[in-house]
């Protein structure tokens, strides 16, 4: 591995470590690794911050559009804009195998009892993005709308809103990006390591 | 085909002067008819060789503050001209005849206006709500119609 390549890798996985302990640890580490003449064939990581690093660059979406935001949506998921650029552009069309709920629409009492099924057949961790007016409050619907739910976390937490109607696919990727964020500052749980 | 042509064969076959064709309003005209004669009308305008309105396009309904319309589309595919029908219902007891014997069409639309403005739609082989939930109250469209702040749990406000 050429040095500053070498370099480069080193400074991205330091700055994923949010722990002060951890990082003292591993700078520790490195230096001894480094003196051994080993630090061209090992990297280190605390497994926290392994995890951490592991699960934000993969975070895959449900297939799930429910209303005009998802053309949206789609259009990030297509070669123009490519969230797969970001780890997270594996749209899944089941539940089970999905870290993501993107609410990309509008929510109706109708479809309420089944945002909150699906939302509860996600495996743990998991993460919801409000996208758009509507999911975030109501939107268009605010006033008159006596069929739509005004937002989507009065049924289900949601971690991360998008202004707009629609936003723009900007939007919903600094969304995942800040999700990301979010994801490596979380100290992952005992049992998960 | 004309509206003269249909307005004179209706006259004929029904001989009342309640089926009248109705052009003073902006927009297209209409035939405003009588509740009991609308399963009989349809049926001579579908079946008449002459009109053929074998195509039910739409059925939409009116809160007209005292009473509700029935509104029905009709269009003839043979020779390409299309009618409007307007029934008039009361306030208290809007109840109207299913065009579901005639029509197969009928049967979605008259389940959409009895979910949303409440019309009974007599001889419908099912009617039930076709958008809102099964157990929703009221009819989200009339103009008295007041939203509900919560629904199964869920705030509203
Ligand atoms: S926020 Fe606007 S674009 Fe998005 S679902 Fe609602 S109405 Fe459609």
């Amino acid at each position: 591995m050429d040095s500053n390549k070498a370099k480069n890798l080193e400074q991205i996985l330091e700055s994923s470590i949010k722990d002060p302990k951890d990082l003292t640890r591993y700078l520790y580490y490195r230096k001894k690794l480094k003196e051994e003449g080993l630090s061209d064939f090992i990297s280190i990581l605390p497994l926290g911050a392994a995890i951490n690093w592991a699960r934000a660059n993969s975070v895959w979406p449900l297939t799930f559009g429910i209303a005009c935001c998802a053309i949206e949506m789609m259009a990030v998921g297509a070669s123009k804009f490519d969230l797969d650029r970001f780890g997270s552009g594996v749209f899944r069309a089941t539940p089970r195998q999905t870290d993501l709920m993107i609410v990309a629409g509008t929510v109706t009492y109708k479809l309420a009892p089944r945002i909150k099924k699906l939302y509860e057949q996600m495996p743990s961790p998991k993460y919801v993005i409000a996208m758009g007016a509507c999911a975030s409050s109501g939107g268009p619907y605010t006033q008159l709308g006596y069929q739509v739910i005004k937002g989507v976390d009065k049924i289900i937490p949601v971690d991360v809103y998008i202004p707009g109607c629609p936003p723009r696919p900007e939007a919903l990727i600094d969304a995942v990006l800040l999700l990301q964020d979010k994801i490596s500052k979380t100290i992952p749980q005992q049992e998960a390591i | 085909m004309n509206y003269e042509l249909i307005s004179s064969k209706l006259n004929e076959k029904f001989s009342t002067n309640q089926n009248q064709l109705n052009t003073s309003t902006a927009g297209d005209p209409y035939f405003l008819i009588n509740k009991e004669q609308l399963l009989p009308i349809c049926q001579y305008l579908k079946e008449n060789e002459e009109l053929w309105f074998n195509f039910l396009k739409l059925i939409t309904a009116v809160d007209q503050g005292d009473k509700f319309s029935s509104v029905y589309h009709l269009y003839s595919y043979k020779y390409e001209f299309g009618i409007t029908l307007k029934v008039d219902l009361e306030k208290t007891n809007p109840v109207v005849d299913s065009l579901c014997g005639l029509y197969k069409a009928a049967n979605w639309l008259e389940r959409e206006c009895y979910d949303l403005m409440g019309i009974i739609y007599k001889g419908h082989p099912d009617l039930r709500r076709i958008l809102l939930p099964l157990d929703w109250q009221g009819y989200p469209l009339r103009k008295d119609y007041v939203a509900p702040t919560e629904y199964n749990g869920i705030d509203n406000t």
